[in-house]
């Protein structure tokens, strides 16, 4: 496998990563503020990159900055707020056609790289805040769209169990923020946030694409400069909850399905030295077709269209979620839980254990085929201080055994037992 | 084997027509680790009633049997196929459309082994009355998956508005009862049907060698035995002009309504480089009025009517197309009234050569960020192959648009027959 090279620069504010690949037709910059999840600041954090991507200090509404983005070849920008673990981090994203497969002869990069550092840090600015008319609307849509989780059923499920089993640690709390906290948001309020945010916040900027990475420095010296901030590392580590006892929680909707989630704490985050075999065991328990949960609970029990696990790296949990039927409750819970059981009796042959390295190995591989991926990647590594090549890794992979994964569900603890059912639904 | 060299996107295809009539397209990117196969055959949901193979009768079978056989295609007498994926290192997975039916792989290693793997697990069929009726409970749970999500809800509300007599109004899955009717005869007719090869595209794109790979698609092709293969007689009603419903809607517990307004398409005269063409100005047209650098989405923003959840697409396929807007409202009553109102008076505008020459370059450049994807341009290739269109004309075809053809297609586009309005209202 041929290992992407990663240039990284101590720029003045930021780090400044560079991804040679000639994998893409384009070349896509990534900006990533990260900060210890708190409270306060979280409903700010989901508002701010909404409203930055509004207007700036040229392009004063919404359709004069997306026209500019269409004219660069329908640049594309977006960002995203999201925990790892118990950090807060936003990105923001812009993709630009690379200039080499365009007919004309334009500099679409440079003047896209412009546009980025304007959205970041030149906002359109009234008085001493922001365009209130904007921050109005803005203040709008994210109230609505907070009001609205309850109807994506899974999400939704998922949010209710995080709100259980990690109550009163920073990661329960909701990236989409609290509508209590969104009123007392005013265009002020929020740019002071935002000044404190682009002087605090950890800034890492990654530029991936088939690039002249001498072009890139020098652009990027040109536009992206952050004033005095010291770029310090603000790492929240999180800690993991003793569990006193398994709580099982049911809660009643209008639903035609039974959501049922469960959560384990693993106690093992990326970075650690059993992190490769927690992988192992979640693709053997719940991660892939082949696993127990989708071979029990659907495939042998016909219980439902999907059972599967995930695990959340930085945070040191796993998560099962099922659709059943909500009379089927009792039944597909106790199936689940028995699996858990065969995991950690070593229920599972050798041969189950080298098929899920290949697989997990294949879906890191696929994972750093896409620029998008492979900047994920290197993030988490970087944030969690465990900054390994990608062969490394894959040798690490390799290396669990069998005993690995056996100590590792060993190690896995039950927390919470959450189920989303119908009004008149059996438990 | 015959190459098609793409010059401006640096891009050759591979493509061979086996002796039963397969058609085999490769695309060798060396440079990415993963590859991506896909295999196609042109049926779907809407192909319920046709002749049989061998037989001088119509028949309608059951709603979602083209979705319940994708399901069973994966399970044979002694094994489930997707463990064979998993044993090389792939991931496996299907979907099925209103008139495709599609099995793919993604892998990183053991990428012969996987290729002969898709084409011999959909190539042989085994279907048991026992693993049938296991399959019920199922896909139960997928439709009532469904039923909970209320932007799925809407969508098929407004196709089943826009549409009278046509099985695109059928949903893909077909209902929990409807699936109770299947049997494992109808499955088989179904299978001898339309699986024959004559009516399969096979995809392959990734880290291979081409020729290598052909050889060895075209071994395994000459080994297996297909009776020769009348053309298919499918068989659709008269679908009128005009939308069955004007308007309509359901109740469900969300927060905030939905509403959707469609436009039924007219697509009988569309073949071919025509149908690219209409598909191209009409999202061009949709995106200068209603993207976030547009008018009207401007106006519906302002006025609290839309929020970031509005999106608008157009389908146009064999047999039927459409165009949906819309998305989450307050203010459902005067949101639709006011987009219809919109869409009537797009009889009146015309673009200027500088916005148009800027929808080109925006859409020159969602075309050569899709381009980034392996799965995006299987798929799409694939898809446009059996409408007669090639993928790598898209960008040959956008240049040679002009706002003639936008102020042309914009006169005839909007007619009120062919309008409805869908909601999803809060309980």
């Amino acid at each position: 496998m041929k290992l992407t090279k990663e240039t990284l620069l101590n720029k003045q504010g930021y780090r400044l990563h560079i991804l040679p690949s000639d994998k893409y037709k384009t070349i896509s910059i990534v900006a990533k503020f990260k900060t210890p999840l708190t409270r306060e600041g979280i409903t700010e954090r989901a508002l701010l990159p909404h409203v930055l991507q509004k207007a700036t200090s040229r392009h004063p509404n919404v359709r004069s900055l997306q026209a500019a983005l269409e004219n660069l070849y329908g640049t594309a920008l977006s960002s995203d707020g999201t925990k790892k673990g118990e950090n807060h981090v936003i990105s923001f994203r812009m993709e630009v056609v690379n200039e080499a497969y365009l007919n004309d002869q334009e500099p679409i990069l440079e003047e896209a790289l412009e546009l980025f550092n304007e959205v970041l840090f030149e906002p359109k600015k009234v008085g001493e805040g922001f365009d209130p008319q904007i921050v109005e609307r803005e203040k709008q849509t994210l109230e609505q769209r907070i009001s609205s989780i309850k109807d994506d059923r899974m999400s939704y499920a998922n949010l209710r169990l995080m709100d259980h089993m990690c109550e009163g640690e920073p990661y329960a709390l909701h990236v989409h923020g609290y509508l209590d906290d969104l009123k007392d948001i005013t265009p002020e309020s929020l740019y002071k946030y935002y000044e404190q945010m682009v002087q605090n916040d950890m800034l890492d900027v990654y530029v991936i694409g088939d690039l002249d990475q001498a072009f890139i420095e020098k652009m990027t010296d040109r536009f992206f400069i952050r004033e005095g901030s010291q770029n310090k590392d603000n790492d929240q580590v999180s800690v993991s909850k003793k569990i006193d006892k398994v709580e099982e929680i049911v809660e009643r909707e209008e639903v035609n399905q039974g959501k049922l989630h469960i959560g384990y704490r693993t106690y093992t985050k990326f970075g650690d030295d059993d992190y490769y075999a927690l992988q192992i065991f979640n693709g053997i328990f719940g991660g892939f077709p082949s696993s127990k949960l989708f071979m029990n609970v659907r495939e042998k029990h016909s219980l439902a269209y999907y059972a599967a696990s995930r695990f959340e790296s930085h945070k040191g949990l796993l998560l099962v979620f099922s659709g059943i039927d909500p009379n089927d409750y009792d039944q597909a819970k106790s199936i689940i839980l028995e699996q858990m059981e065969a995991m950690k009796k070593g229920d599972f042959t050798e041969e189950q254990v080298e098929e899920t390295k290949e697989q997990v190995i294949h879906q890191l591989q696929e994972t750093m085929d896409n620029a998008n991926g492979l900047i994920e990647v290197l993030y988490h590594q970087m944030i969690s201080g465990a900054e390994m090549p990608a062969d490394q890794l894959i040798e690490r992979i390799r290396n669990v055994t069998k005993q690995d994964v056996i100590d590792m569900a060993n190690k896995i603890e039950l927390d919470t037992i959450y189920f989303l059912t119908s009004q008149e639904g059996g438990e | 084997m015959e190459e098609l060299v793409y010059q401006q996107l640096k891009e050759t295809v591979y493509q061979e027509t086996m002796d039963n009539g397969l058609k085999v397209f490769l695309l060798s990117k060396p440079e990415m680790a993963k590859t991506f196969g896909i295999f196609t055959t042109n049926y779907g949901s809407i192909d319920q009633t046709f002749t049989p193979i061998g037989k001088d009768e119509k028949v309608t079978v059951p709603e979602g049997i083209a979705h319940f056989l994708e399901h069973k295609l994966f399970e044979k007498e002694d094994r489930d196929v997707f463990q064979d994926f998993t044993k090389l290192g792939a991931s496996a997975n299907a979907f099925t459309s209103f008139t495709k039916t599609a099995y793919l792989f993604s892998a990183t290693s053991h990428i012969e082994e996987n290729v002969e793997t898709l084409l011999n697990f959909v190539q042989d069929p085994y279907f048991s009355e026992e693993s049938v009726e296991k399959e019920k409970g199922i896909i139960s749970q997928e439709i009532r998956m469904y039923d909970d999500q209320p932007d799925w809800r809407a969508f098929f509300g407004t196709i089943q508005s826009l549409y009278h007599e046509h099985p695109v109004k059928v949903d893909i899955a077909g209902t929990v009862d409807s699936i109770q009717e299947i049997t494992k005869d109808d499955l088989y007719t179904c299978y001898e049907t339309f699986y024959h090869p004559s009516n399969m595209v096979l995809f392959v794109a990734g880290n291979f060698e081409p020729k290598a790979m052909m050889n060895q698609i075209r071994d395994n092709q000459n080994q297996k035995e297909f009776p020769d293969a009348p053309a298919i007689n499918r068989s659709y009603p008269d679908e009128p002009a005009t939308v069955a419903k004007k308007e309509n809607s359901i109740t469900m517990p969300v927060t905030t309504a939905k509403a959707l307004v469609g436009v039924k398409e007219d697509v009988t005269e569309l073949e071919g480089d025509e149908l690219l063409r209409a598909e191209l100005l009409s999202d061009m047209i949709l995106d200068y009025y209603f993207s976030k650098s547009g008018p009207f989405y401007e106006e519906l923003y302002e006025n609290d009517l839309i929020d970031d959840s509005f999106s608008y697409e157009t389908e146009l396929d064999r047999q039927f197309g459409f165009t949906i807007l819309g998305g989450d409202t307050r203010h459902p009553e005067q949101m639709t009234k006011r987009i219809k109102e919109m869409l009537h008076e797009l009889k009146k505008e015309s673009i200027s050569k500088e916005d148009f020459t800027r929808m080109k370059r925006k859409k020159i450049g969602q075309f050569m960020r899709a381009l980034n994807s392996l799965e995006f341009i299987a798929n799409q290739f694939t898809h446009y192959h059996t409408l007669g269109v090639d993928l790598f004309d898209v960008l040959p075809v956008i240049e040679s648009l002009t706002t003639e053809d936008a102020d042309e297609y914009l006169k005839h586009w909007i007619k009120d027959e062919a309008i409805t309005v869908f909601q999803v209202k809060p309980q």
